[in-house]
Formats: structure tokens, sequence, C-alpha cells
């Protein structure tokens, strides 16, 4: 079994293709990197989901307690 | 402007010309500008999050780069220096040029948006608008100060560069910001002034053309003094230290005596020897340029060893 021949049209572009490739996978691994980051050292992530969380409310400033 | 006239095409644009589209040689400089403005500051920055923002910083001074190509096609064709440049070259169609450059310019600030914070993001989409819009489409064409409003453009990444770190700015930002932006007249009108066919050929209203020769080298020695006190206020400040202060007042008096030169100059002994003052004035505008910020480096550098700063 032959495979057919690259069209020449695929060699002129095939500069731009394997550098534009590069390009997001190095993209991809950036964000990647970003997010393990940001995840590990804890930014604010936490957000209201719906179920009563006390220790995220602010926390209490003054004030009389009985 | 560039959308209506049309370019010879020679083949297909390989990746090179997309990547000569974002002005490397620009972006390199960007790249030094921002990095020591992030690591000054006296807020530390996760390595990974320095690398992103410094990398969404040049990528958007690189978009600016390719929207000034798209809209600058015209008189880049028409000068030597800028005529093998990928639009005018045909390699890059203009329509081309404009949508990555608008692609990039969103991707660069959400991106920076999101690794930084918001305030840094927005100092770097004010300055590709700057960049774009104030200087290429309106004051480059229209005005002889085009080169001294649009430094500006060319002096905000050091304060991006602070801004990821501490999300604001200060005195210290302001005062890198007003070096490159007092550095940029006596850089670009010395290149003026022996480049001059080009910009004449192209009709840019630089300061030599406009209002001659001799008063661009008036207005080159100007600037460079008003350079020396900002340099040295900044070198006096949280960023400086005795380091930086020897270097800013020996890179200032060197800068000082080129300006006065070229000042005392007759256009005929400059013509003669081929502008030999003026050519290496501005290799030395370079070197001023990036020795002042390496030196903001090393004494952030010996602070960290209890050397540097003014304690």
């Amino acid at each position: 079994m032959s495979f057919r021949p690259d069209h020449e049209l695929h060699k002129r572009r095939f500069s731009r293709n394997v550098g534009l490739g590069v390009t997001l996978v190095a993209f991809v691994a950036l964000v990647f990197a970003l997010t393990v980051v940001k995840v590990t050292r804890g930014d604010p992530m936490q957000g209201f989901d719906h179920t009563v969380r006390p220790e995220m409310a602010p926390a209490a400033t003054g004030g009389t307690q009985p | 402007m560039s959308d209506v006239q049309a370019y010879p095409q020679s083949g297909e644009a390989q990746f090179g010309d997309y990547v000569a589209l974002l002005k490397p040689r620009v972006m390199s400089l960007v790249v030094f500008t921002a990095l020591v403005g992030l690591l000054v500051a006296p807020v530390g920055v996760h390595p990974v999050v320095g690398f992103a923002a410094i990398l969404f910083i040049a990528l958007g001074a690189g978009a600016s780069g390719a929207l000034n190509m798209w809209w600058d096609a015209d008189i880049d064709a028409v000068m030597n220096r800028t005529k093998s440049r990928p639009v005018p070259a045909g390699k890059v169609q203009s329509g081309e040029a404009l949508g990555f450059g608008l692609a990039l310019s969103g991707i660069a600030v959400v991106m920076l948006a999101l690794s930084a914070n918001l305030f840094a993001a927005g100092l770097l989409a004010f300055t590709i608008f700057f960049y774009a819009v104030v200087y290429s489409m309106w004051l480059k064409r229209s005005t002889p100060q085009n080169i001294v409003i649009g430094g500006a453009a060319g002096a905000f990444p050091p304060m991006i560069g602070w801004a990821v770190a501490t999300g604001g700015v200060s005195v210290e930002s302001a005062l890198m910001f007003g070096l490159i932006f007092m550095w940029t007249p006596p850089h670009f009108w010395a290149l003026a002034l022996f480049m001059k066919e080009d910009y004449h050929k192209a009709g840019v209203p630089m300061l030599t053309v406009t209002h001659g020769r001799a008063e661009t080298r008036r207005q080159i020695l100007i600037y460079t003094v008003l350079l020396a006190p900002v340099s040295i206020w900044a070198a006096l400040t949280t960023i400086g230290g005795p380091f930086t202060l020897a270097v800013a007042v020996v890179l200032n008096a060197v800068f000082l005596k080129g300006a006065y030169d070229i000042w005392k100059r007759p256009e005929p002994v400059a013509e003669a020897d081929k502008y030999a003052v003026e050519k290496s004035f501005f290799k030395f505008s370079l070197l001023y340029l990036f020795v002042h910020f390496a030196a903001f480096l090393v004494e952030a550098l010996l602070k960290a060893y209890g050397l540097g700063g003014w304690a």
C-alpha cells in the first residue's frame, strides 16, 4: 500500500503548522502551570454553592455577645 | 491608508513572518524593562506568574507592533529601513496583520488579567491603544512631536511590570516611566539625523524635516539635559542606591557630552564624516538604557545580600 505524495501546499505550510503547534502546546503548558501555582498557593477559590458554610462568613468585628 | 493599497504577494507567509510582525527587537527591550520593573518591586511574585506576566506584556507589545505595521504599511514600503517588513514585502496581507494584531492584543490583556491582576492588564490595554491609535494613527503623521508623545508607549512596560507585583503605581515606577520617556526623543532624533532620506521620502513629519537639522540637534541636547535629573532622582529612590547613583552619574555625563557634541556640530562637518558622532550617540543611547535598568537590577540583588540600597 502506498501513500499519496504530499501536495506542494503541505510542504510550503509545514513550518507554519509546526510553529503554530509548538506555540499552542506551550500555551497549554503555561496555563496548566499557572493553574497549579494558583491552586497550590491557595488563592481565594471558594464561592457560594447553595449550602450555608459558617467558615465563609466574614469574621465578626466587635459587637456584644450574650 | 494600508487597506486600499495592494502589496505584491511573494509566496506563502512563513511562521517567521508572523514573528517579524511582532517587532522582536522592540519586544526584547520591552521584556527587559518590564522584567526589571517586576523584579525591583518591593513585593515578590511567584516565578511562574512572573514568567507568564512578562510573556503576556511582551505579546501585548508585539501585538501593537503588528497593528503599527498594518497601519503604516504604505510608509514602510517607502523607507529603506522598513521596506522589507512582512506587509510591504508582500509576505503577509494587510488584513491578516490587522487580525493578528487585534487577536493577540485581546489574548495578551485577558491572560495578563488572569495571571497577574486587572490593574496591570488595564495598563497593558492602554499601552496598546496608545501605541496603535494615539501614536501610529494620530500623532506620527501629524506632528513633529510624534516621537516625544509616542515615546510614552515604550515607557509603560516597567510600570506594568511593577503593577504586576504591587497592583498599583508609585514614584519609583513613574520614574522608570520618565526615564524611558525622556530618553526616547534623543535616541530617535539621533537616528533621524543620519537616516534623513528615509523620513523625508515617507513624508513623516520628523523634527529634522519640519524644523531643520540644527533645531533637531538643539532638541536632542534639551531632552538629554532633562533626562539627567529623572535618572538621578530614580537612583535616589528605593529602587536605587549608591551603585545605581554612580552608574547614573557616569551614564548621564557621557550622554550629555555626546548631546553637546551633536549640538555643536555644523551639518557639513557631520556630512563629511558620515555622521560618526550621531551614530555613536545612537549606539550609546541603547547602551544607556540597558545599563541603567541593569543597575536597578544589580541594586535589587545587592539588597538581597544586605549590601545595596539606601539603608
